[in-house]
């Protein structure tokens, strides 16, 4: 017991790093995936294309590799080329990425919408932006809210992956204390961390979903 | 004051891809007119009256609503809608009614009522609570104001829809078989909230397979079939007297 005290102080600056990248993630990715599902559903086809290609690009190859090439190859591409520390690095791969998952997800959950609510909006005078902003997205919410649940839950273990950045985020932390002390313990408190964080989504979840369902 | 006609139409065509559904159809409608479109399913009944209010755009001919033109077509043949700005202030003189009812499940009945009212007309909640109460002791369902539609029976849905419509105040209401979702024993409680609006002399566009109702309350009915207003009179000859075999085959299918 003593000695997951003693622990406790490094996996805890992990656990840090992990809710930071979490966070950060989830704030920026959730108004680009909007903004994302928005342009993908727009009547410029070209437009709705490029996002289309952009998604698939961004579901189509593996989170770690885009991190690696955020990191490592950026700085070599011509124009735009930018070396980035490996946070921020870490942070873009993150939001890019998930960005085109919830893009998907508001996408089907704003197709879902009855056009008869789009059709009773106008009706009324509603331009389309007060359309989306009134009538349409307060109840995609609700509709998106278990898909946005597991996302979010994949996110909280997804962070584990910028280890390859070599950044200490908690799992890190863990592996370097088990290679240091020749202990599992580590392992075993880290995953009660990522259980803990994920036990508070779940639960945060459940009261969303609540609160909305009182229209049902 | 010269008599301008509320709704003018005039020759309007429609198709859908390959489908004429709308084949030159012309109705002027007066103020305070209550007009019952009647027909067999599939005659363009609904497709006019989207056109009228801008759900759908039409491929010829013109639309003038309240002496404002919404469509016309020149000489050419090529259709001009008005530009974007004018079309919503010109189709917002109107309000439609659905079948399906359309409100807003999030919403309750009350916000139902002034979500428009604020969001489009920028009016305060202050100033336009009373006005929504009023609506809805109008329409007997005060006691629901702060319900969800998911708790009301479909009667009560539409008699808030209208509540809604009538919100913004528009001078003429559409309806597209307003009646068509509801149990039978469900339609009186709508039609009644319909007939009073009619005394009230609002200018009214009533698609409905309602017989009884179009012979008591309707000013005119036209009788649409094959995407043509085939007969168009009013009402009490009408029913008496139809002259088209079309239109006598129909009623007789109703009865
Ligand atoms: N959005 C649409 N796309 C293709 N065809 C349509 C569409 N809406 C209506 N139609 C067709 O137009 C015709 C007239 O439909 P509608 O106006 O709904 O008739 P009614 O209301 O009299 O039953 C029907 O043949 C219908 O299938
Ligand atoms: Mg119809």
């Amino acid at each position: 017991m003593n000695y997951v005290l003693d622990i406790l102080p490094p996996l805890l600056e992990g656990t840090g790093v992990t809710l930071q990248v979490f966070a950060i993630t989830l704030v920026l990715s959730i108004p680009l995936g909007l903004a994302l599902a928005l342009l993908r559903i727009s009547r410029f086809g070209f437009v709705s294309g490029l996002v289309n290609g952009y998604i698939w690009l961004m579901r189509g190859t593996p989170l770690m590799l885009q991190m690696l090439f955020i990191y490592f190859a950026l700085p070599f591409v011509p124009v735009i080329g930018i070396r980035l520390p490996d946070f921020p690095a870490a942070i873009m791969a993150f939001v890019l990425n998930y960005a085109a998952y919830f893009a998907e997800i508001f996408r089907a959950g704003i197709l879902s919408i009855d056009r008869g609510q789009y059709e009773g909006a106008r009706v009324l005078g509603f331009t389309y932006p007060q359309t989306m902003r009134r009538i349409v997205l307060p109840q995609v919410i609700k509709r998106i809210l278990p898909p946005m649940s597991n996302e979010t839950i994949t996110l909280v273990k997804d962070t584990s992956l910028i280890y390859v950045l070599a950044m200490n985020d908690l799992l890190r932390a863990a592996r370097g204390i088990v290679q240091r002390d020749f202990s599992t313990t580590p392992f075993v408190v880290a995953a009660a961390f990522y259980l803990i964080m994920t036990l508070v989504l779940t639960y945060g979840f459940q009261r969303l979903e609540k609160k909305y369902a009182v229209y049902d | 004051m010269t008599e301008q006609a509320m709704i003018r139409a005039v020759d309007l065509h429609k198709h859908f891809g390959p489908v004429e559904v709308l084949k030159g159809v012309s109705l002027d409608v007066n103020k305070g007119e209550v007009i019952a479109v009647i027909g067999p399913s599939g005659s363009g009944k609904s497709t006019f009256l989207r056109c009228l209010i801008h759900l759908e755009t039409i491929h010829r001919g013109t639309i003038e609503i309240e002496g404002e033109t919404l469509v016309s077509t020149d000489a050419g043949g090529h259709c001009h809608y008005a530009p974007d700005a004018d079309i919503r202030r010109i189709c917002g003189k109107m309000g439609m009614v659905f079948q399906h009812f359309n409100l807003f499940p999030h919403l309750t009945v009350l916000q139902n009522i002034i979500e428009a009212p604020m969001t489009v007309k920028g009016m305060s909640r202050d100033e336009i609570v009373p006005t929504a109460e009023a609506l809805l002791k109008k329409v007997g369902l005060f006691d629901k104001r702060d319900v969800f539609p998911s708790r009301l029976s479909g009667g009560q849905k539409q008699r808030v829809a209208i509540a809604r419509a009538l919100a913004m105040a528009p001078d003429i209401l559409l309806f597209d078989e307003p009646t068509s979702a509801l149990d039978p024993e469900l339609t009186g409680e709508v039609l009644r909230t319909m007939r009073e609006l009619a005394e009230e002399h609002m200018t009214m566009v009533v698609v409905t397979h309602e017989m009884a109702f179009a012979r008591e309350v309707a000013s005119r009915v036209i009788f649409m079939d094959g995407g043509n207003i085939v007969e168009e009179r009013p009402a009490q000859e009408f029913f008496a007297a139809p002259e088209h075999p079309r239109t006598r085959a129909f009623l007789e299918n109703m009865l």
